[in-house]
């Protein structure tokens, strides 16, 4: 069916909604990437199953949806309109779950979420910690529509942005007011969308092209992963907007193949918005006409990077040019091309739907609306967690997620990925936007925030982070190539004992000649993560070098295994695990460990039930 | 599976022979063969009329390909920064010691793949390893040689 104007759309969902009976009994079971691998595939099979046997069948609905955000208690339910949510669902509950909830009309509290601090059963979402302090604007429709279904989309208002800027504005009033609502791009930099494509408008080329980046290469980050697949249509609404008001007929979204799911959603999402004229010839039965391809990354970090991103699509080896014409002039082709992100996409359809002011209303000063997080790492509540941009990162991190796992101390926050840095205590009550984590040495980045707790050694973390850049560097200019080589050595030298004086010294110069020397923003910001450590945990880097020792007890060539005799119960689980046969002891009698077999892989401080392996 | 230029050529012609294409054509035949043969590079190459050395250097530069056959299996450990600080690293080091094979490499019976990889994401399941299509969270040292057996099995 094609839908040919505003009009049109208006009385559509009009008949959807009105069709719908809201107090239909349905049951929502997560199908993001997160709850499908621990199992929601099947648990929404056995619900069927369920129903069928208990004669439910006709009264209620079994639906996936996108991810909720709380991926790490999946597989999650939610019964409607009872809102109850439950977690951690197996198939094995389910006919309990049925027959409470349905047949008795209660709750099954065995597989309610438990608030950690007072043990106390909690029914619905909206009352659990980790999404009370949440302000869902982007993800509005993740974990309530099925994300393969057009109509879902429909009847919650989707569209109807797209159907008011084709029919109420014109294309510079749309730019106007994305400018207004002073949208910044989501994926790292924060540069105003609608600086962006002004210039677009304003530059030369009988064609020109928009991408929408879902490469999202930043390690820790899987947000824009979770729009994609879990509503693909708000990121396709917001880049049809976008195209109108640019004036371009094609677009690109670029998905890592990694995603298969993100994939295999767009593309339906692609056929359906097809299908109903919302793409095409003549979108909405205007003069509008617009199409957007899949473009599937080839894995490699840098491609993420704007313009090897668009070599990428050329069929290009994907390394990044010098930015001395920019690629809202010169991008694809030659011709002007506006690359956003999968994020900022998604806020284009709220910001012409609601309009700027409201946009506006939340965020700070300098960033407006609010910023989706992966909150991971040693944090108790792990998952997506979106805000109003200044919200405090202690009201992210404690209020939000938890507080820290198994209660113990906060060591720092990683945020921006490999560009970003690692921020510590005394900054928790820094309010997150755009500039203040740029004046902490650090970065917004995607929105990766990667919480560590004092087992986490910050000379490991940064020697990490070079580690990975200098697999994804492209090798193409010699400060990035070179410099992280180097670099990588100097960590290496210091975490494995042999540091030297002056080695601090020689990673802050080499820090600072990669960030004026370098090509790309990859090179130019690799130092942060090393040069963020430094400022922060010099008495860290000092204790590996000056007394060889690793005051977080991570770096292997700096601790020693040993077993506390009276800790230990004797339950042998060490000495089954321990990959070199270092420990000996028999059955309930403390064991031991040979230091001279012992490789030092953790592996018997991670099984013992009682705490007795001991680091030094 | 043996070489089958039909199917190249399939998928050339799906991307209406379009130079620029090439790296969609080389994904669609690493998924087919799992691997980029060298017949394919010659086929693409004659067709499309680009040269050969540059479509290895395509070939090599994206992590998506590989220039030689794969195991049965193929086991990914991710060593992004949420699976880091979970232990990602041991996890790999286990499994290089249960499967005698460095990360990169195929296991002498062909079974296994081992590769270490940027952040899968699915990072609130860290530690995280995927085995072909499946993802295994919250790995620990103990799962190892029962993830491994599990394929081993079911072939
Ligand atoms: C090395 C490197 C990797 C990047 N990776 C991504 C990415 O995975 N996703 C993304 O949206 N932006 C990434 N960026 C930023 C893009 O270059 C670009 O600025 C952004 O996609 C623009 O969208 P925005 O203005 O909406 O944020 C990366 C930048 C660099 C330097
Ligand atoms: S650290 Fe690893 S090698 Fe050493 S004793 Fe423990 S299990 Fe064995
Ligand atoms: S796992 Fe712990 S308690 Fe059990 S034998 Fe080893 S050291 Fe003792
Ligand atoms: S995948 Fe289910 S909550 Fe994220
Ligand atoms: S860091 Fe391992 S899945 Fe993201």
């Amino acid at each position: 069916m094609r839908i040919e104007s505003a009009a049109k759309l208006e009385s559509y969902r009009t008949s959807l909604v009105e069709s719908q009976d809201p107090d239909r009994q349905k049951i929502l079971v997560c199908g993001g990437t997160g709850c499908l691998s621990n199992g929601s595939m099947e648990v929404a099979h056995v619900f069927e199953e369920e129903l069928k046997a208990q004669n439910l069948k006709a009264n209620v609905d079994v639906k996936m949806t996108g991810c909720h955000g709380f991926c790490e208690r999946g597989p999650l339910v939610v019964f409607l309109p009872q809102g109850v949510f439950y977690e951690r669902v197996g198939p094995k509950q389910v006919p309990d779950i049925v027959k409470s909830t349905l047949v008795e009309g209660g709750v099954f509290k065995k597989n309610l979420y438990k608030d950690p601090n007072t043990k106390k059963e909690i029914l619905s979402e909206e009352n659990i910690p980790f999404y009370k302090g949440q302000l869902r604007w982007v993800l509005r429709n993740n974990g309530k529509i099925d994300p393969t279904n057009i109509d879902e989309y429909i009847a919650v208002g989707g569209y109807g942005a797209l159907a008011r800027a084709l029919s109420d504005m014109t294309p510079s009033e749309v730019v106007e007011e994305v400018e207004k609502a002073d949208l910044r791009g989501r994926g790292g930099g924060g540069f105003p969308a609608g600086r962006k494509w002004r210039t677009v408008i304003d530059a030369e080329g009988e064609r020109k092209f928009i991408i929408c980046n879902g490469d999202e290469g930043d390690p820790g980050a899987f947000m824009d992963r979770s729009i994609m697949e879990g509503d693909p249509h708000s990121v396709i609404e917001g880049m049809i907007i976008g195209a109108y008001a640019i004036g371009t007929d094609t677009g690109y979204i670029y998905v890592r193949m990694e995603y298969p799911l993100a994939l295999k959603n767009l593309k339906k999402a692609l056929d359906d918005a097809r299908e109903m004229g919302f793409l095409g010839k003549n979108v909405l039965g205007t003069d509008f006409s617009f199409d957007i391809e899949i473009v599937r990354g080839g894995g490699a970090f840098v491609c993420g990077e704007s313009s090897a991103l668009m070599a990428s699509i050329m069929g290009k080896v994907g390394e990044p040019r010098a930015k001395y014409v920019r690629s809202a002039e010169k991008g694809l082709w030659d011709l002007p091309t506006n690359l956003n992100n999968v994020e900022t996409w998604a806020n284009v359809p709220l910001i012409i739907g609601r309009g700027a002011d409201w946009f506006t209303s939340v965020g700070t000063d300098t960033s407006k609306g609010t910023k989706v997080f992966s909150l991971v790492g040693s944090v108790k509540n792990v998952g997506l967690v979106e805000v109003p941009m200044g919200y405090t990162l202690r009201q992210i991190i404690y209020d939000i997620g938890g507080g820290i796992l198994n209660d113990r101390a906060f060591k720092a926050v990683q945020t921006g990925g490999p560009s970003g840095g690692c921020i510590p205590e005394k900054y928790l009550d820094t309010k997150v936007d755009f500039d203040e984590l740029t004046k902490l040495g650090s970065m917004m980045g995607s929105g990766g925030m990667i919480v560590m707790d004092d087992q986490t050694c910050m000379v490991d973390i940064a020697k990490y982070f070079i580690n990975f850049l200098v697999d994804e560097s492209c090798g193409k200019c010699v400060p990035c190539r070179e410099g992280l080589r180097q670099m990588l050595i100097i960590l290496e030298r210091i975490t494995s004992g042999e540091g030297k004086d002056g080695d601090i010294e020689l990673l802050e110069d080499l820090g600072g000649a990669m960030t004026w020397g370098s090509l790309c923003a990859l090179g130019g910001s690799a130092a942060n993560p090393v040069i963020s450590t430094i400022k922060y945990f010099r008495d860290e880097y000092e204790a590996h070098i000056k007394e060889k020792r690793c005051p977080a007890g991570v770096c292997p060539d700096l601790i020693e295994f040993s077993i506390d005799k009276d800790a230990c119960i004797g339950c042998t689980r060490c000495a089954k695990v321990c990959p070199v046969s270092a420990i000996a002891g028999e059955n309930k009698k403390p064991h031991t460990i040979d230091k001279s077999i012992c490789i030092r892989c953790r592996a018997c401080y991670e099984v013992c039930p009682t705490d007795a392996v001991r680091i030094t | 599976m043996s070489y089958n230029p039909a199917f190249v050529e399939n998928v050339i012609n799906s991307f209406g022979s379009e130079k620029s294409r090439i790296i969609q054509m080389l994904q669609d035949i690493q998924s087919e063969y799992r691997y980029i043969p060298r017949e394919a590079v010659a086929q693409l190459s004659e067709t499309l009329d680009i040269p050969e050395p540059q479509i290895y250097h395509i070939a090599t530069f994206y992590k998506a390909f590989s220039l030689e056959p794969r195991g049965r299996h193929e086991i990914k450990v991710c060593l992004g920064t949420a699976c880091h600080i979970k232990g990602g690293k041991r996890i790999a080091e286990g499994f290089e010691r249960s499967l005698n094979v460095k990360a990169g490499k195929t296991t002498s019976d062909k079974m296994f793949t081992l590769e270490t990889v940027n952040c899968l994401g699915a990072c609130a399941l860290a530690p995280l390893v995927q085995v072909d299509e499946d993802n295994h969270g919250k790995m620990t040292m103990e799962k190892i040689e029962r993830v491994i057996n599990a394929y081993i099995n079911n072939k």
